[in-house]
Formats: C-alpha cells, sequence, structure tokens
C-alpha cells in the first residue's frame, strides 16, 4: 500500500491536471457559442470595457511612457558608441511595436484586469449569485462570462497599440527633447524602417492573442474557483501567474512564427 | 456606482483613442505612407553575385524608390543570381537600355538596387539606318517602332552584382605588395 500510494498521488494530479484544461476548454466553447447573443445586449460589453479597459487606461499610459523614455536613453545609449544615433526612432519603435507593447501591456492587463475579474467571478460563485441565476434560468455563462471575455478580447489590443504609440512618443522626448537626436531622422528611419504589416500588424495579432488568453484565464479561475475566500485568493494568485507564464511562452511561439527563419 | 451613460462616454473615449493610436502606429510610425498597392510590373536582371541583398529591398533610380525586389532565385545554368524586381506602374518610361547596380546604403547599411538609365533602343530606326547603309530597302516586319522601355518580364542585361568589402581589400592589398615588389626591384 505504502509503496503504491506516491504513484496513486501522481495519477490524482495528472488527472486533476487534464481535468481542469478540459473543464477550461469546454468553459471557453461554451463562451464562444454564447457570444452570439451579446450582439442583442451590447451594454453589457460595454459596461465591461469600462471596468476593464478604461480602468487599465491609466497604468497603460504611465508605464509606455516611461518604458519609451527608458528604451531612448538605452538605445541612445549604445547606437551613439556607433555614430548611429539618428537609428534611435527604429530602435524605440520595433522594440515597442513588436515586443514591448503587447507583452508589456498583457502583463500589466493581467495584474490589472484579469485578477480583479477573477475576484469578481469567485466571489459570485462564493455567495452564490451563480447558482441563484441558474436557479431563475439565467446561464451565467452567457449573462456573466461572456461579456467580460469579450470586453477583454476587445481592450487588450487597443491598450496595446495605445501603450506602443505613448512608447514612441516617450521615445520622442528622451531622444530628441533631452540627448538632440535630430527630429526629422527619428520619425523619418522609423517610418524607412518599420513595416506596417510585418510589424504592427503582427503586433496586433500577438495583443489580440494574449487578450484571448488573459481573459480566458482570469474567466476561467473564476468560474472554476473554490467557493470559500481561499480558494477565491489562490485562484486570483493562479490567474496572474499562469497569465503571466502564457503570456511569456505565448510569445516565443509567435514570435517564432512571425519573425523566425520559417 | 457609475452611470451608464458616463461609462458609456468613456469607453467610447477609450475605444477612440486606442483607434487612434493604431491610425498612429500605421501612418506615423510605419512605412504606409510609401507603400505601393501592389500594382506594378515585374523586371528580371541577372546578377554575379546578390550577396545581402533580400525581398522587400528596394529598387532605386536617383535615390528615388521606384519598386521592391519581389524574389531571388538560381540559375542552375549560368550559376548566377535571377533577382525579379517590381516597379511601381506609374513608372513605365525606364528606357530598355537601363543598368542595374546592387549598392549599399551607408558603409554597412542595407543593400539595394540602384537602376540607372540607359539609352532606349528602337529596334526601328535600327533597321532603317543599317538598311540605308546597305542600300537595300528596311523590313520593318516584326520590329516595333519607337524607343523601348522596359516592361513586364523585361531583362536588364547590364548589371553588376553586389561589392564583397573582404575582396575589395584583397584586390587593395594584392596591388599594393605588387607595387612595393615593384619598388624593390626599380631600386
Amino acid at each position: 500500500m505504502n509503496i503504491v500510494d506516491p504513484v496513486a498521488r501522481l495519477g490524482r494530479s495528472g488527472l486533476d491536471f487534464f481535468q481542469r484544461l478540459g473543464r477550461a476548454h469546454i468553459l471557453f466553447f461554451n463562451i464562444l457559442s454564447g457570444l452570439h447573443t451579446l450582439l442583442l445586449r451590447f451594454g453589457l460589453v460595454i459596461q465591461q470595457v469600462y471596468s476593464v479597459g478604461v480602468l487599465s487606461l491609466l497604468i497603460i499610459l504611465v508605464s509606455g511612457l516611461f518604458v519609451g523614455m527608458v528604451l531612448g536613453l538605452q538605445g541612445y545609449n549604445t547606437l551613439v558608441d556607433f555614430g548611429a544615433a539618428e537609428s534611435l526612432g527604429v530602435v524605440v519603435s520595433l522594440s515597442l511595436v513588436r515586443e514591448l507593447g503587447p507583452v508589456v501591456t498583457a502583463l500589466l492587463f493581467a495584474g490589472r484586469a484579469g485578477s480583479a475579474l477573477t475576484a469578481e467571478i469567485g466571489l459570485m460563485k462564493a455567495t452564490e449569485q451563480l447558482s441563484a441565476m441558474e436557479m431563475m434560468a439565467v446561464d451565467p455563462i452567457r449573462r456573466v462570462l461572456a461579456p467580460r471575455f469579450l470586453a477583454g478580447v476587445i481592450s487588450m489590443p487597443l491598450l496595446a497599440a495605445i501603450f506602443s504609440a505613448v512608447g514612441v512618443i516617450g521615445g520622442y522626448f528622451v531622444g530628441v527633447g533631452l540627448l538632440g537626436v535630430d527630429s526629422g531622422a527619428y520619425w523619418s528611419q522609423m517610418q524607412a524602417k518599420v513595416g506596417l504589416y510585418d510589424d504592427v500588424m503582427n503586433g496586433v495579432i500577438k495583443s489580440l492573442v494574449f487578450g484571448v488568453v488573459v481573459t480566458w484565464i482570469a474567466v476561467f479561475e473564476g468560474y472554476d474557483a473554490v467557493p470559500t475566500s481561499e480558494g477565491v485568493s489562490r485562484a486570483t494568485t493562479r490567474t496572474v501567474v499562469h497569465s503571466a507564464l502564457a503570456i511569456l511562452g505565448l510569445d516565443f511561439i509567435l514570435t517564432a512564427l512571425m519573425f523566425g527563419a520559417y | 456606482m457609475m452611470t451608464t451613460r458616463t461609462a458609456e462616454i468613456w469607453v467610447g473615449i477609450f475605444v477612440a483613442a486606442g483607434l487612434a493610436a493604431l491610425f498612429m502606429l500605421a501612418m506615423k510610425v510605419s512605412n504606409l505612407s510609401s507603400y505601393t498597392s501592389g500594382g506594378g510590373y515585374d523586371v528580371i536582371a541577372r546578377f554575379d553575385d546578390a550577396s545581402g541583398l533580400k525581398v522587400r529591398s528596394p529598387v532605386t533610380m536617383a535615390g528615388v524608390t521606384l519598386g521592391r525586389v519581389s524574389q531571388i532565385g538560381f540559375d542552375p545554368k549560368t550559376y548566377q543570381a535571377v533577382v525579379t524586381m517590381r516597379i511601381e506602374s506609374r513608372y513605365n518610361k525606364l528606357p530598355d537600355g537601363t543598368s542595374a547596380n546592387i549598392y549599399t546604403a551607408g558603409l554597412l547599411g542595407e543593400k539595394y538596387i540602384g537602376l540607372l538609365p540607359g539609352p532606349a533602343s528602337n529596334p526601328c530606326q535600327d533597321e532603317k539606318l543599317q538598311a540605308q547603309l546597305e542600300g537595300r530597302k528596311p523590313d520593318l516586319k516584326g520590329l516595333k517602332c519607337g524607343p523601348q522601355y522596359l516592361k513586364q518580364g523585361s531583362v536588364i542585361k547590364l548589371t553588376q552584382g553586389s561589392l564583397i568589402l573582404e575582396k575589395l581589400i584583397a584586390q587593395f592589398i594584392s596591388k599594393f605588395m605588387d607595387k612595393s615588389d615593384d619598388k624593390k626591384q626599380g631600386k
């Protein structure tokens, strides 16, 4: 008996993992199949875009500005050694549009909006609001989860675009305003080297994928949380951790697909 | 609790700001403004050496981008690189004697193709002159009259491939060595 115990534990944890994965996918498809009903009640989505997107604006604006400014400083210090300080705009915009914009926005989004979604839904479950809805023949997936999911998917690319745009302006402040890079060179080099489809659109696709994944994780963790205060707190932590891991892992895969040698 | 109306206004502002940011990234940051809409014609040039040239490298004349490299292939018979360039259709009056060179932007910059305008051939005129010299009647059957321009599928005959820095240095060093050898022998 004693010898078999660890094996059984391993098997149980494996089964648990796959059960959770299965539940997550069932929930995902349930949400997707419920999305079309939202067209009739778009007010719900707008309400959620407000709490998920608009309320995240401040952190996105401020961090975008500072990330762009740091990129300007760091890029300038390296480029000036090669006498290529005019390429600062390219460095700042490419790193923002391709990588930092989508990734940092998604990480902040997971921390700011994802955790709030999980906590809200988890608490709804803990206080049996979701069960009450079911009693009244209201599908909580369509009424509660789907609008939040759609709001996250809508907000994420917009937030990432704002982040990148503000970052480019931040880099401009530091590079042109502080360090004396030529203003025309900053913009013209950028326009010459940054491609609309290769860079900007790929960044948008990345942020869209991150938006789907982060919101999915957040909504699922909340819906699947153990309905106790401890369970909700654990689910919230898991949302942030799993989102961050998923974002960084997926970012590598997406980058390899978009900019890799294949 | 925020009223629905205020939330809606804020969401409207948010979405507008997001779209404006995307628009700014597209117009101000990326090269959309210099993008071609795909219309144009393909011209082929064969280079002995096309190293450093990439698909989408610019094709310029007098420093103005007229098109982009659309394809780079290899001809196993002549062992040359076959570069297909897509030139924008509004630049359709390039003489067929145009030559193509691969240049480098700056010292370490990217490679691009520079076109140099050459004379436009005129088979009709040539035949007339030839006939006049030989004292016979010009046979203009199947010949095109008027100056000829590059068009879809034209091949640029005069080309010069990439200059490789190592090769240049090697040539320079060997010349230098020769000279110093000469001097020694002269003394």
